[in-house]
């Protein structure tokens, strides 16, 4: 199963390039010009993404060199502890939506320190597949459509990856004990 | 949009008082608007790319028909979307793309999905269900293998680097869950009318 997939993941992006030009050409459409179209509007929006972009992750850049980030991983502590969740792994949990790199910075911590295969090591592994960056995932969708008020978006988003990360706890426990 | 961060920046300001750390504060604006715009442009690049592609798919018929294929699901999620409408088969293209992990593609078609969900907003700049939930969605992570985090584990020496997948799996379509009831939930409620 998970060489299938790996299989699948490895080609997919060759065989999409190739594939769709050669299918397209049987359907007598003219793909280099298709194509050029088409990059064209993908240009022009990758440059507007810049503006929302330089907010949010000028927002989080404080946020973390202010220390305010650790100080809400340690403000939330209380509240997580009783979940099940070890302290290496607190800072994840606030981390995560805000900052892809930093949460990649917990989790190879969390790895070296207690090893890949403990508690812990799983826990963040699975914590950090589970969710992604939500503010920047938002920040690029909403910015690239030039919307400016996201009304439930951010809660919803929020309160979802509260969610995969309690699913997580539970689900490492259930398969690995701890 | 404005009140979350406008908050975000004066919490910053205003633990920097606390902690002493103006300095280190002013250095990091200037580093993340840097690292901001680099994050950008690296996108252009694949954007560029996979738009250009699925501009040639359009025209060859074959993003309607992937579309056709999961229209029962998505007329249940997103029934306020017309069902031929072009927005249906970015945003099909980016829940696949997303689910094989090909996070290259899945941006550009999330983005395209957006936008042309933005052409049947009545008012402008102010998310619709729609984008909302789709946003939501794409926040959750749901794909069947998380390279990135199976890659540090082999990393860091782990015995079976990929034993997490299923947990993975489940904890993200938990999460998806969840995502789904809460925005359609939230947008029921109409919170967040307010400007």
């Amino acid at each position: 199963m998970k060489g299938a997939l790996d299989l699948l993941s490895a080609w997919a992006v060759p065989l999409l390039l190739a594939g769709i030009p050669l299918y397209a050409l049987t359907r007598k459409v003219n793909v280099y010009a298709a194509f050029l179209t088409g990059a064209r509007s993908g240009f022009e929006t990758g440059v507007r993404i810049v503006p929302p972009l330089v907010a949010v992750l000028v927002a989080l850049g404080m946020l973390r060199s202010s220390g305010a980030l650790g100080a809400a991983a340690r403000a939330l502590a209380p509240l997580l502890d009783p979940l099940g969740i070890p302290a290496s792994v607190l800072p994840l949990v606030v981390i995560r939506p805000l900052s892809g790199g930093a949460a990649l910075g917990v989790v190879g911590d969390v790895l070296r320190t207690e090893g890949p295969d403990s508690y812990a090591g799983r826990l963040v592994s699975v914590m950090c597949g589970s969710t992604e960056t939500t503010f920047y995932v938002l920040a690029v969708y909403f910015g690239a459509a030039g919307i400016t008020r996201y009304r439930h978006a951010l809660p919803a988003a929020l309160l979802a990856d509260l969610a995969g990360m309690t699913a997580a706890v539970v689900v490492v426990r259930l398969l690995f004990g701890g | 949009m404005s009140l979350v961060w406008t908050f975000l920046v004066a919490a910053a300001v205003i633990t920097a008082a606390f902690t002493g750390s103006v300095a280190a504060l002013t250095g990091a604006i200037a580093e993340s608007a840097g690292k901001a715009v680099t994050v950008a442009l690296g996108l252009v690049g694949v954007m560029t790319l996979w738009l250009g592609l699925m501009r040639v798919a359009e025209e060859a018929g074959l993003v309607t028909q992937v579309a056709r294929l999961v229209r029962p699901v998505m007329r249940r999620l997103f029934p306020e979307i017309p069902p031929d409408h072009p927005a249906l088969g970015s945003m099909v293209l980016n829940l696949s793309a997303n689910l094989l992990g090909l996070g290259n593609a899945a941006t550009p078609f999330g983005v395209r999905a957006m936008q042309e969900l933005e052409t049947l907003n009545p008012r402008k700049g102010v998310a619709t269900d729609a984008q909302a939930l789709f946003a939501v969605m794409n926040t959750a992570s749901l794909q069947l293998v998380p390279a990135t985090v199976i890659a540090l584990r082999a990393g860091a020496g782990s015995r079976a680097p990929a034993e997490i997948l299923g947990a993975t799996l489940v904890a993200s379509a938990f999460g998806l869950v969840v995502a789904v009831t809460v925005a359609r939930l939230l947008a029921r409620l109409r919170l967040g009318e307010a400007p």
